[in-house]
């Protein structure tokens, strides 16, 4: 009887290993010359993001490097790599902010944010660069800090600050230091996720001067370097000024200090590598609970079945070239195996469970425009998953919702409305990525950043903005000649032109994925062939938190 | 009796012994027969654990014996009964005849099992034994005087026509009488303790000046050893081989031979690897070999297994009889091996009284066999024993024709206090040349940390050409000095390093596995970054040296770039593995693909491949080379712990000082606390203070000089 128990659970368990969902993608012609062509742009545009990439994770100007490391200090790509499990993966976000803002002076906004395993546990790290403007927060800084909060503080993720920072960077005070969403909303951070108990650690690695100064304050546990971290509200020069008190900066705020009289830190380190050693100790020590322990559901994980290195071939790197979404699922999800929700009703949303990695997922990409029907099956699909408790991916390649009188009479205003809606209501994780166009309302029904994804990341192919820039040429110009009719003034093709000109270059410009990825529009660009993996990381990151349940508002009907 | 011949009909034999038929005609029904059901095993180790195998395979009960040292070792736990028989040191406990005949008595044994070493060849012990009504497996004493006093084996040899080298053993131990006897024999010549064995109270005099003090010497170790200086002299034939040959006989007159075995290349007087057949003999030296034994175990009314050794010359194979070892030997394996027969289980049954169970005719030679010991020691330094706990062990796996003898498991201590031997690997092949090779394979499956051992030594003593070839003697080592210890050990070889430093990583990697399951997500770790790859710098240090090798990882999977210190970046392709043996990792360098054996161990990252262990150190960081991570240790002054009173400073500016030596000492709340130097370092500056001020907690009393 027991035997028979037995196997019909193994049976079960090989039900469930090989899910009965149909393999879905075809194997492409890769001679083809339409195949090869587009390879070769996708291939030129990673060349280029690997290009950029390398250029910013080298951190500040050489003389700066050199001053960081003759001082015996890590550079911050080492101590991350040192402070997070040896050979594990690391999820770093926005390597490319701030890229050509500020002259370009600023790579990585001279902050590291990346989410990483310390003794197995996922956690933020945030991670100044003192060889980038002396690691002081310019604005996009402070917003990739918060940002990584935000993250953490969604996932529940420990957080590791390892300080190495001059505080603000003065001249742009104004837009770092007064409103909701600037430096002060840091600290207020900080006390909001150590009192909803996601552990705050910080690691004094350089200074810590006035507001930074609460960074190490406000954490539940600290390190500090000796002759090298220092923590002051204000430090020697301010101090010689107010009160004409001569003290060294080591005597100021150094780690004797801190360690054996004011109490502000806790551990006491010898150099970088010492404090990392600690940092993991204090993680090890964390008695970080993963209680909320989830089925798990596969223990042989299925690569996809066709090779992801197609994509290059398959996406190429004109976005006016339409390919089959099922190409780009079939080459992320387990197996390449996909069970798809209602497949012969508004075909240009593809909706449908998968797994990843062993996880379910409910994935929704587009084919096409969307049209009301397409809406309608997205809005029942998210609260399908919703209901499951199934994560959503978004693959985003979307020019819109439909336009026109049949489309309006159709409500599609509405239908869209109920898809916003979902998307809006949906709490639990869900990761966006564009691979393709996304445009007009299309990015908000398809969780766009306004609609509070974990994580979204961009194709280096992709394009973003309100609509295409054509299409705004048109508009801007049909006004403009409808103004100037009214007017009576003449409307010559030269004029068309100066309208059109500046505007569509604006858009080309403010769509191109560096210009969304510099101003922290997105969590980063990622190459075709490592999505499976940035999802499957950032799913990952965003399990920690249990499963919130969704309540939506009232759908339009 | 009807006991033990019912286990004989029904016990497992090898396919040799199948074939020898039970000899009725030869049992003397005057022999008295004991029937054996309880064996004790008055030793430890392998050989404990060899004889108890045996024992439960005829159904006897074992009953173990051992000191606190082993109070957790293999043959405890195989034993059916084990009793505590004093402290670690062997005097007081694996030497201790009257407590280990009392639990023999208490546990109801009918027999003892000596082993080798330890009371093996004990004279007293045998005799206690016999008072006392149980078996001692082994010779009756008179055999074991008769050989064990080397000047009386000698004489008894001659007269029953064994070959003997010229000599002394006589009783006159006057100096000058050995001095002439000295001159008479000749030089070079061997100086030896009349009670000595294992080359212990044994030293060569190469001329007439070095003869006193070799004398002097030999005699103080052979007090040392075995209580008593006698000494016996012998011509010394430079570089011979040694051969020795085992003979069993029972007590109803019948001796045999089992051939010889070759143990001629030994280091520091000791055997490391022997074989049998000895090799290049013709059948006629080894028929002539053979009959020598028998007729020299039959001098002495042997009964049992035992051994006697012969000095062999290289060239003209002229032997002279050395001496009888009058126990099992450790290297009996081998000739158990090329004779198909069990010889402990002989023992149980020649004990018993039973005959001997073949005649010489039924013996047949089959095959080449080759033990190997494995020893906790250091070759390059003089083949010092080491001790301390194994850490990892992993062994070759028995096989039919593998066997490995061993008394210690991972996790356990090679202790100071008995012989530092780990296992004895024990091969078999059809010739000399298979059993070589498999040797020489299964040596390389040898995986050990925590303790240096000989398995790189044997392999590369396996191999050399003059070994191969046969050309063994007592000289070998020091003669092939060059080739056994190649300077190019020293030498770092990119290749390995290239393997250290990946396998690390990767078991790094894989121990990270899917700890995410609870999750329902696992995400197999590829050290992945986004655009860019991670390169990471492992420093490595091999002997003595420290270099970094650089490892960049790609796009393609198991492929990476490496650079050895400033070297070339070179493409490998890598990949972890594992299998019964253990951890392997597969990597293609440049046009090669080595499968090699890998074991990670604290802060050691171990390769194996043909030429055995390469171990490589991941260096501690510099905060705990430095100071332990105590970051006292880091502190440039001694402070008050308390507020108080100071009673005294203790040092003055200038003086040397060291980690915890008192500085000055504070009266507080009747307490007096003694405030240590927190490293060692210059006192710098004593602050102004003098006996009788009060001080603060935290003031600073003693400075030293800044060392960062």
């Amino acid at each position: 009887m027991f035997k028979l128990v037995r196997s019909i659970r193994r049976l079960s368990a090989q039900c469930r290993h090989h899910s009965h969902a149909t393999v879905i993608g075809t194997e492409p012609n890769r001679s083809d010359p339409y195949f090869q062509e587009n390879k070769a742009k996708m291939d030129e545009l990673i060349d280029e993001l690997q290009q950029k990439t390398g250029d910013a994770i080298r951190g500040g100007p050489e003389d700066a490097v050199k001053r960081h490391t003759a001082r015996g200090k890590l550079l911050v790509k080492d101590r991350i790599n040192r402070l997070v499990d040896e050979g594990s993966d690391v999820l770093e976000l926005s390597a490319l902010a701030a890229a050509d803002m500020y002259k370009g002076q600023v790579p990585s906004a001279g902050i590291v944010t990346a989410i990483g395993k310390v003794h197995g546990r996922d956690c933020m790290i945030v991670a100044n660069d003192a060889t980038v403007k002396g690691g002081t927060y310019f604005p996009i800084t402070v917003k990739k800090h918060l940002r990584a909060q935000s993250i953490a503080q969604e996932c529940r993720l420990p957080c590791i600050y390892l300080v190495d920072s001059g505080g603000a960077h003065l001249p742009d005070q104004a837009d770092v230091f007064p409103d909701r969403e600037h430096f002060g909303r840091i600290f207020y951070n900080q006390a909001n996720m150590s009192a909803e108990g996601i552990p705050q650690i910080s690691v004094v690695m350089g200074s810590c001067t006035a507001g930074g100064a609460y960074i190490p304050s406000m954490s539940d546990e600290s390190i500090i370097i000796k002759n090298q971290g220092t923590i002051f509200l204000a430090g020697p020069p301010l101090v010689k000024a107010a009160t004409g008190e001569s003290v060294s900066a080591e005597d100021l705020g150094g780690a004797d200090l801190h360690c054996r009289q004011s109490g502000v830190t806790d551990h006491y380190a010898l150099d970088d590598e010492h404090a990392l050693h600690l940092a993991r100790n204090v993680v090890a020590n964390l008695n970080w609970n993963n209680d909320q322990r989830a089925r798990v559901y596969s223990s042989k994980i299925e690569e996809p079945v066709h090779d992801i290195q197609d994509l290059h071939g398959i996406v190429g790197a004109n976005i006016q070239r339409p390919f089959d979404i099922r190409e780009v699922i079939s080459r992320i999800v387990d197996g390449s195996r996909f069970h798809e929700f209602k497949q012969l009703y508004g075909d240009t949303l593809v909706c449908g469970f998968a797994t990843l990695y062993g996880h379910p997922v409910g994935v929704i990409g587009n084919n096409g425009v969307l049209m009301s029907e397409s809406a309608l099956k997205g809005s029942h699909f998210i609260q399908l998953c919703a209901a499951r408790k199934i994560p959503l991916v978004f693959l985003q390649n979307i020019t819109g919702f439909m336009v026109g009188k049949d489309a309006e009479a159709g409500g599609i205003a509405k239908n869209g409305a109920k898809m916003v809606t979902a998307v809006s209501c949906f709490k639990g994780p869900k990761i966006t990525v564009i691979v393709g166009g996304s445009f007009g309302a299309g990015n908000y029904g398809m969780c766009g950043r306004a609609y509070s994804p974990s994580f979204l990341f961009m194709w280096p192919n992709a394009r973003i903005s309100v609509m295409g820039g054509p299409q705004a040429a048109t508009v801007l110009s049909l006004v403009a000649k409808e103004k100037a009719q009214r007017e009576g003034k003449p409307w010559t093709d030269e004029d068309e032109k100066k309208v059109r000109g500046p505007l569509e270059a604006q858009f080309e410009k403010e769509g191109l994925p560096y210009y969304s990825t510099a101003r922290l529009w997105d969590d980063g660009i990622v190459a075709p062939k490592d999505t499976r993996k940035i999802i499957g990381l950032s799913l990952s990151a965003a399990l920690n938190a249990p499963f919130r349940e969704s309540k939506f508002g009232i759908f339009r009907m | 009796m009807h006991y033990l011949r019912y286990l004989y009909r029904n016990s497992p034999l090898t396919t040799l012994q199948n074939n020898i038929r039970y000899n009725h005609a030869q049992i003397k029904e005057k022999v008295q027969r004991t029937q054996i059901s309880k064996v004790l095993i008055a030793n430890r180790g392998e050989i404990a654990c060899r004889v108890m195998r045996t024992a439960k395979k005829l159904g006897v009960r074992t009953v173990a014996v051992y000191s606190d040292a082993d109070r957790h070792a293999m043959h405890v736990e195989m034993a059916d009964e084990a009793y505590h028989i004093g402290p670690a040191p062997s005097t007081q406990s694996y030497l201790n005849a009257s407590k280990i005949l009392e639990v023999a008595k208490k546990s109801n044994s009918q027999a003892i099992h000596p082993g080798y070493g330890f009371l093996s060849e004990n004279v007293e012990f045998c005799e206690k034994c016999a008072s006392e009504d149980i078996i001692f497996i082994g010779p009756p004493p008179s055999a074991i005087r008769d050989m064990g006093i080397k000047s009386t084996s000698k004489a008894i040899m001659s007269a029953a026509g064994v070959p003997i080298v010229r000599g002394y053993h006589g009783e006159d131990q006057n100096i000058e009488r050995l001095k002439a006897e000295a001159q008479r024999i000749g030089f070079p010549l061997m100086i030896k303790a009349v009670r000595g064995g294992g080359g212990k109270g044994m030293r060569i005099a190469m001329t007439e000046s070095d003869f006193l003090p070799q004398l002097e010497s030999a005699k103080r170790e052979s007090l040392k050893s075995f209580g008593d200086d006698n000494m016996l002299l012998e011509q010394y034939i430079t570089d011979p081989r040694h051969v020795e040959v085992q003979v069993f006989a029972d007590m109803h007159g019948n001796a045999v031979h089992l051939f010889e075995r070759d143990c001629s290349v030994q280091r520091r007087h000791q055997k490391i690897i022997e074989e049998a057949p000895a090799p290049g003999l013709s059948e006629e030296t080894r028929r002539a070999l053979g009959e020598a034994a028998v007729r020299a175990a039959k001098a002495v009314g042997y009964v049992g297994a035992g051994t006697v050794e012969f000095i062999l010359h290289r060239v003209t194979h002229e032997f002279h009889f050395m001496e009888m070892n009058t126990r099992l030997q450790v290297e009996h394996p081998i000739t158990e091996m090329i004779t198909g027969t069990d010889l402990v289980e002989w023992q149980l049954r020649v004990a018993a009284g039973e005959p001997l169970p073949v005649t010489q005719e039924d013996i047949v030679r089959n095959g080449h066999a080759v033990e190997c010991r494995i020893y906790a020691e250091e070759p390059a330094a003089g083949f010092l024993p080491r001790a301390g706990t194994l850490h990892r062990l992993t062994q070759p796996i028995a096989e039919e024709f593998v066997r490995v003898e061993t008394g210690v498991r991972e996790g356990q201590e090679v202790s100071v206090h008995y012989d530092p031997m780990i296992a004895k690997l024990v091969v078999w092949g059809r010739d000399r040349t298979e059993a070589l090779a498999k040797t020489k394979a299964k040596l390389t499956e040898y995986q050990v940390a925590g303790l240096e051992t000989n398995v790189n030594f044997l392999l590369r003593l396996s191999g050399a050409s003059a070994f191969v070839a046969g050309d063994v003697h007592t000289a070998f080592i020091p003669q092939h000095e060059a080739e056994l210890f190649p300077k190019s050990d020293t030498v770092l070889n990119e290749d390995r390093a290239i393997q250290a430093a990946l396998g690390h990583l990767l078991v790094s990697q894989a121990q990270l596995a899917t700890n995410d399951s609870w999750k329902g997500i696992s995400v197999p770790s590829t050290a992945f970054r986004p655009n860019y790859q991670l390169q990471k710098t492992v420093p490595l240090r091999f002997d003595e040296k420290d270099f970094t090798v650089t490892v960049q990882y790609t796009d393609v999977p198991n492929t990476y770039r490496v650079q050895v210190g400033d070297g070339e970046w070179r493409s490998v392709e890598a990949y972890l593995s594992s299998n019964d043996k253990g951890l392997r990792l597969n990597a293609l360098i440049d046009d090669k693909i080595s499968n090699i054996g890998l074991l990670t161990y604290e802060q050691q990252v171990h390769v194996y491949d043909e030429t055995g262990q390469t171990v490589f150190v991941i260096p501690h960081p510099k905060f705990q080379a430095v100071s332990g991570s105590d970051p006292a240790a880091a502190a440039n002054s001694a402070s008050s712990p308390t507020p108080g009173v100071l009673e005294r400073i203790l040092v003055n500016k200038g003086d040397k000082v060291v980690k915890g030596q008192p500085l000055f000492v504070v009266i507080a709340m009747k307490m007096e606390y003694v405030v240590r130097s927190p490293r060692d370092g210059v006192v710098e500056a004593v602050a102004p203070f003098k006996q009788g001020d009060a001080v603060g907690k935290g003031t600073q009393v003693v400075m030293l000089e800044d060392q960062s």
